[in-house]
């Protein structure tokens, strides 16, 4: 295959941005494990001098319940801790480091002003049971966030408690149960497409519902009489992301919504791909009832190397009523109180969700404003579509037209031509000096490469993005072998399986846990 | 355009052109006019970096924290110390700003950060295996029962009212969906009371449990054998400092809330999931596992493993739906448990317990504040105020004290008062001359 004939017009002027293969991620040599470092006796704890009774752990503490022995853990100085953790940090590829194109992921840069607010004692400091007198700036902070999040979805009202997305399923999961039950007729299925996460159906099943799978059609999208097929008055709803994992937008959603109402069904929306639809249309308009966000991937909290996200849940004004509680509501006096709705499913976090999380979402919405999100969402689908048009001539395009902020291309050519595989396309792309897009799924798609660029990377990267991919598929040779500049090479991931070693205790030779 | 998109409107014309479209507008041709949004969102413009800074400082200023308001509060968060290093340490930006290490060949600094944290996980349960955190002790609860239930093949839980009322809220609500059957167990006087005989699938413990009581886990778990049960206890982390590791009760999973290594008390979240269990029941571990393996030059690396169990690979048949996870705070805990080591873990519960007992002789020296319960406590205790617990709170709050947790009617009333390694005896002192002004 040969790079596309316009890329000689492409973006080529002025030294490309983001070129990570010179981001100084070193570390060839094994780092020691924190335990191997100890040396008895050393530490790096203080604590403050407090004044109290110096009474011993004998006195305090029954001999039955009383530890014979400490618990081992590590032993060693602060230089010495910090120098293992900084070692360690520099053998990980992050979003500060260059462009991370992980599909479905959103890996955009993270404004540093989130982390700002993040951090600040009024925020960080409060204990979370403390009398609503006392923290009503937390409490103004989570009303007028939820209140922006329906804004943005055109929901009627919102709960922050579930901690991720895949929190935020199953509460919408077991909203529908709720109201199925109230409508005096459970039912027992859901419907989810064959493109979704893999969250959905697993969500389905602890949401105490059967998994109805139905079929994309050929452009990609849900083929919507094999849905017709599938729905009769068992059916509590659909999941559906929207644009779709392979980056398209359903364009029949108001038929499917039509449709599925049509048989007293809900429609679920997965927020996972909702920044690129920002400020252009709603989950709300579209017909859904109960919306997911993961506001890690919308509105830019930093993915913390798996998390803390945040996946706050809008519903529509007849499903309200249900929410998790209690809510911020601004009471009779002006001030904020806490409200639990009278149908409530009850908790789904032990206080209210990942504050420090929302708090970042916030601060970055009030950066960007109702203008500044649609720009987000124009320049991610700007990006992807350059992308994706960019690449049409070194990898296949099986759903060839134009999508959202994302797209899916596969490596099936070039591995029947030339041997190269969708993850040695990634490994060679670790090489490049860029993270890998997400392989292997949706799982409709042969050798899928899952490309999300984001809107943060700017048209140099994404042109030095386009030619490593380029480079990468002119020349597949070799690439098992990849990659080779990292600080370790391809890992052995059946070895992990096979002979399973969770802890440093659990190593050959070790003596084990106490 | 917004503050965070690069390109310039040249720049945008020329990608533009290069797919045939005139205008950003078009690059949303798919969505249906029916469907567009007229007029753009219904949200304020944009501000600037000190504008943000400025409203976000407002609402930071309108929220009650030390110097003004002492935390003698706890009920699963706790006001500990978070040393210079960790927050240095955690808030490395090549931590904060990846993600789930799907590519382990770029990945081995949180990987090899997340293997060190599950061994001192598991080695605070005196278990042999913990997993790479789940996100909060809440979940980690349900997490827990769910791999009991789908273990021993009975849906019965037999859960201690010891245990926080707002994890049991949380797997109440779960419950709905997984349809199990929880049967409350009352507590007497501090301590659990089980059933003396009956079928179940999890019995569940807190130890200490909320009302900061220590309970009986070898009666735990013979309870758990005639029952044919596992054992699934919430463990408390601080206090296992001091206290015997569940592990060696005999418990089949260990839960906790892991806040207290590293993590500011954050209005109560992020919170951090500890989860650990016997190596038998691994297939079911729920989330993440980092495993040691190595590379093609058989150099020692990192990397997630037993995948096979996880959503995203067994779809509507695994036993748990969790991705995003809280790996950040893992990290934290890591490098915190580190930091304290092995005499520094110790000397942390050590200093907990004293200043519990010396604010509980203290309030007990009160004319009218008495023991709510009789059995021995470690780092949190509750007592029967003359005034309603919440009245307390409210009028400490006046002296700069946020005075505990209000207790609910199912524990009968009363204040629930925690004391950890961050309070002098003079806070405590002051604290307590304060309650004595007020209850008067």
């Amino acid at each position: 295959m040969t790079p596309h004939p316009r890329s000689e017009s492409a973006l080529t002027g002025g030294a490309p941005g983001g070129r990570a293969l010179s981001a100084p991620i070193m570390g060839r040599a094994e780092e020691p494990t924190v335990f191997e470092l100890s040396s008895p006796g050393r530490s790096a704890w203080s604590f403050r001098t407090t004044g109290l009774p110096e009474w011993t752990a004998e006195d305090l503490v029954a001999a039955d319940h009383l530890r014979p022995e400490p618990v081992t853990l590590p032993e060693v100085s602060e230089r010495d801790l910090v120098g293992h953790v900084t070692r360690l940090s520099a053998r990980q590829y992050s979003v500060d480091l260059g462009a991370y194109p992980l599909g479905s992921c959103t890996m955009k840069y993270n404004p540093k002003l989130c982390d700002d607010a993040a951090g600040l004692a009024g925020l960080a400091g409060a204990h979370p049971s403390a009398p609503a007198a006392l923290t009503q700036g937390w409490m103004e902070l989570l009303g007028d966030l939820a209140a922006r999040l329906c804004a943005v979805t055109g929901m009627h009202a919102a709960t922050l408690q579930p901690p991720a997305g895949a929190a935020g399923e199953l509460t919408g999961l077991l909203l529908m149960r709720a109201w199925h039950r109230d409508q005096g007729r459970p039912r027992t299925k859901v419907i989810i497409p064959d493109s979704a996460h893999g969250t959905n159906p697993a969500s389905v099943t602890l949401g105490g519902y059967t998994t109805v799978t139905v079929p994309s059609d050929a452009r990609g999208c849900v083929d919507v009489a094999a849905l017709r097929d599938r729905l009769d008055d068992d059916v509590a709803g659909i999941m559906l992301t929207n644009p779709n994992t392979l980056g398209l937008f359903e364009e029949d959603i108001a038929e499917i919504a039509a449709a599925v109402h049509e048989v007293g069904g809900l429609l679920y929306y997965d927020g996972a791909n909702l920044n690129a639809i920002l400020g252009v249309t709603r989950p709300g308009d579209m017909g859904f009832d109960i919306v997911h966000m993961n506001l890690h991937k919308t509105f830019a909290v930093p993915h913390g190397g798996g998390g803390p996200g945040a996946g706050p849940v809008a519903v529509s004004e007849r499903l309200a009523p249900y929410l998790p509680g209690p809510l911020p509501a601004v009471g009779d006096d002006g001030a904020w109180e806490w409200v639990t709705p009278a149908r409530s499913i009850g908790r789904v976090h032990s206080w209210h969700g990942n504050a420090l999380a929302l708090a970042r979402a916030y601060s970055y919405i009030l950066a960007n404003g109702g203008d500044g999100l649609r720009k987000v969402a124009e320049a991610a689908v700007l990006n992807a579509n350059w992308l994706r048009e960019r690449l049409r001539g070194s990898y296949d395009m099986p759903y060839d037209r134009p999508g959202m902020h994302e797209f899916v291309a596969s490596a099936a050519s070039l591995k029947r031509t030339a041997g190269l595989k969708a993850v040695d396309v990634a490994k060679r792309l670790l090489e490049e000096g860029f993270h890998a897009p997400t392989v292997y799924f949706p799982l409709i798609v042969e050798e899928a490469l899952m490309i999300e660029p984001t809107e943060t990377e700017s048209p140099q990267t994404m042109e030095a993005l386009a030619q490593a991919l380029e480079r990468i598929a002119a020349d597949p040779g070799g690439a098992a072998a990849a990659p080779r500049s990292t600080p370790v090479g391809r890992v052995d991931e059946a070895r992990a399986a096979r002979r399973l070693i969770p802890t440093w205790d659990a190593r050959p030779g070790s003596a084990g846990p106490e | 355009m917004g503050h965070f998109v690069p390109h310039t409107d040249a720049e945008i014309a020329e990608m533009l052109a290069f797919l045939d479209l005139s205008s950003t507008d078009e690059l949303f041709a798919a969505v249906p006019d029916a469907l567009r949004l007229a007029g753009g969102l219904d949200m304020a413009p944009g501000l600037s970096e000190p504008d943000v800074a400025a409203e976000m400082g407002r609402l930071a200023a309108a929220n009650a924290v030390l110097p003004e308001l002492v935390c003698f509060a706890g009920g699963g968060v706790y006001d500990h110390e978070v040393p210079a290093a960790t927050r240095s340490l955690t808030f490395r930006s090549e931590f904060v700003t990846a993600y789930t290490p799907y590519q382990p060949e770029v990945a081995q600094g949180v990987l090899q950060m997340l293997f060190e944290y599950q061994t001192m996980v598991a080695r605070l349960a005196g278990l042999e295996v913990a997993n790479a955190s789940l996100y909060d002790g809440a979940s980690a609860l349900v997490e827990g029962v769910n791999l009991a239930v789908a273990s021993s093949g009975n849906s019965t839980v037999w859960l201690s009212r010891g245990v926080n009322p707002s994890w049991r809220e949380v797997l109440r609500t779960f419950g709905a969906g997984t349809g199990h059957d929880l049967v409350d167990v009352p507590v007497a006087d501090g301590v659990t009371g089980w059933p003396g005989d009956g079928q179940a699938g999890a019995v569940v413990v807190q130890h200490p449990n909320y009302l900061g009581c220590l309970e009986d886990l070898a009666e735990a778990r013979r309870v758990a054998d005639r029952a044919g049960a596992l054992l699934v206890v919430v463990a408390d982390p601080v206090a296992t400092g001091l206290l015997r590791s569940p592990g060696s009760f005999g418990a089949d999973v260990v839960v906790g809330e892991g806040q207290p290594f590293g993590t500011p008390m954050s209005f109560g979240g992020p919170l951090l999931g500890l989860f650990a269990c016997r190596l038998s029941h691994v297939r079911r571990l729920p989330g993440r596992l980092v495993g040691e393996t190595v590379d093609v030059e058989g150099r020692t690396a990192y990397v997630t493993t037993l995948r096979t169990r996880e959503q995203d690979i067994r779809r509507e048949k695994a036993s748990s739906n969790v991705c995003t996870n809280q790996t950040l705070i893992a990290v934290a805990c890591a490098i915190q448990l580190s930091w304290l080591g092995t005499g520094g873990l110790r000397e942390l519960a050590l200093r907990c317990a004293r200043g519990t007992r010396y604010a509980r002789e203290a309030l007990l020296g009160i004319d009218g504040v008495t023991p709510l319960v009789g059995a021995p406590t470690l780092r949190e205790f509750a007592v029967r105020t003359p005034v309603p617990a919440a009245t307390v709170v409210e009028r400490m709050a006046d002296e700069g004290f946020l005075a505990g947790v209000a207790l609910s009617d199912e524990y009968g009333g009363g204040l629930l008062v925690a004391v950890t390694e961050r309070r002098t005896r003079s806070e405590i002192d002051q604290y307590a001359a304060a309650f004595e002004k007020m209850v008067r």
